[in-house]
């Protein structure tokens, strides 16, 4: 069977697509940050950005563009009528005291028993960049994950265990691929729907961890 | 009093209600805030500071503060902020001229000055996570003197850490952490130290100006007493000790 996997835009739609209304949804930067571009009109949802902003909109014309208003990839975003700017302390604290009803996070790699790891790819690593996810992945009521289903060298991300460092251990609730949705159950990784033209079994051979039919 | 409107009797009677000092003709300078130059504002931060430094991308970092610390000289310092600063920042400059012994703060890009000075293993830097080190500022700045965050408690940066189950989960012990410095953007000030914001340039410095022992502002507008509303004021003023004028 002929597949095509998904491009960024793709796997963000994708992820929009199941963003009820009325959601208060931190985005983390990459692909994630796409999300907000592919909700639907006319759905209301409250996208939190861990730089203090409630109510963040899309990205401004460029002759609009207010430089003190950005997101937390730094890029220059707009805020929704009837949003609101809080302090760092104020928005991790929307973060970690469980206000937000979705994070959704990049990652290197997600396992079965929903550990994530998105922040060094080694122990060993010097250069650390944890920024704020670790915060952000334990405090969602769901996390989220949009990431490509393997790596550039054909690594499957999806693990039976995160092999670098973890963000957070059993927190993710789905992950979002460039080929499959999985949901992280208490029997493992349960595919919820596949692009066209994949079959379970090659997923399967893409993926490291034991997929679950659905 | 340079750069704030005094008034006197037949001022606006709708501040003059906020500062009946002025309504009544006194003089009202009695806290002032405002300092004239640059070397006012750095007067006295001492080598071996610790200084928080507000700011998130490029947004509500006080650049100017900055380029007056470099010129003041101080060295030994321990930075903490969102990040370890862009090549072109004034981080960079801080960290180029080796006045900086360790740097805390939630993430480094692995192509900056402070991320070629980590691979060297010539830079000190602790990594927060963002949350954890706002919180640990606030904490410092609301006399909390420890608190248990399930935020890195199953990871790397909790080894060797005090860590206890609370409500079934994790824990990691995180403790304050205070500046003798801060330095923040403001969008406007009166000469009470009273602050706003512009848009997302909030960030932490709101947290920062609780957090230290020393909180030096530069704002880019300077109003009159009670021309922010009471209930706009975002800083009160008892938190600021210095503010510069420096406009956009």
């Amino acid at each position: 069977m002929e597949f095509t996997p998904l491009d960024r835009n793709g796997m963000a739609a994708w992820c929009a697509r199941d963003i009820p209304e009325g959601w208060l949804v931190n985005l983390g930067i990459g692909i994630p940050t796409l999300v907000a571009d592919f909700v639907p009109a006319g759905r209301e949802v409250i996208f939190h950005a861990e730089n203090g902003v409630i109510g963040m909109g899309p990205a401004p014309a460029p002759h609009q563009v207010n430089p003190f208003l950005i997101n937390a990839s730094t890029t220059h975003v707009t805020l929704r009528t009837g949003g609101s700017y809080v302090h760092h302390a104020d928005s991790f604290a929307i973060a970690r005291g469980g206000h937000l009803d979705l994070c959704v996070l990049g990652a290197f790699e997600v396992a079965e028993n929903g550990d994530i790891a998105n922040w060094a790819r080694s122990a060993d690593e010097p250069v650390k960049q944890v920024g704020g996810a670790m915060d952000l992945a334990i405090g969602a009521k769901r996390l989220w994950v949009v990431m490509e289903h393997v790596t550039r060298d054909g690594q499957s991300r999806i693990r039976q265990r995160c092999s670098y460092p973890l963000t957070a251990k059993g927190t993710v609730k789905r992950v979002y691929t460039n080929l499959a949705v999985l949901d992280v159950e208490p029997r493992g990784f349960v595919v919820r729907e596949m692009i066209p033209g994949m079959t379970l079994e090659a997923l399967q051979a893409r993926t490291e961890a034991k997929l679950h039919e659905a | 009093m340079a750069g704030v409107r005094r008034r006197g009797v037949g001022g606006n009677p709708l501040t003059d209600r906020l500062d009946p000092g002025a309504a009544a003709g006194y003089d009202t300078g009695m806290i002032d805030k405002f300092v004239h130059s640059m070397a006012d504002a750095m007067a006295g931060v001492a080598d071996g500071s610790t200084i928080l430094l507000g700011g998130f991308g490029d947004v509500g970092i006080p650049t100017a503060l900055l380029d007056g610390l470099i010129v003041q000289g101080a060295r030994e310092l321990t930075i903490v902020a969102v990040a370890g600063g862009r090549d072109g920042s004034a981080i960079e400059q801080l960290l180029a001229l080796g006045r900086v012994r360790k740097l805390i703060c939630s993430f480094v890009r692995p192509a900056s000055l402070a991320g070629r000075l980590l691979q060297r293993g010539d830079l000190d830097v602790e990594i927060v996570p963002q949350g954890t080190l706002a919180e640990r500022m606030r904490a410092a700045g609301a006399g909390i003197t420890g608190f248990y965050t399930p935020t890195g408690a199953d990871t790397l940066l909790a080894e060797g850490r005090e860590t206890r189950e609370i409500g079934g989960k994790l824990c990691l012990l995180e403790y304050p952490l205070p500046g003798d410095v801060a330095l923040i953007e403001a969008w406007s000030a009166d000469r009470w130290g009273n602050l706003t914001y512009r848009d997302s340039a909030r960030n932490l410095n709101p947290v920062m100006a609780m957090a230290a022992g020393l909180t030096i502002a530069m704002t880019r507008n300077v109003v009159a007493l009670g021309e922010i509303a009471p209930e706009s004021v975002v800083t009160p003023g008892i938190f600021v000790n210095r503010v510069l004028h420096v406009p956009l």
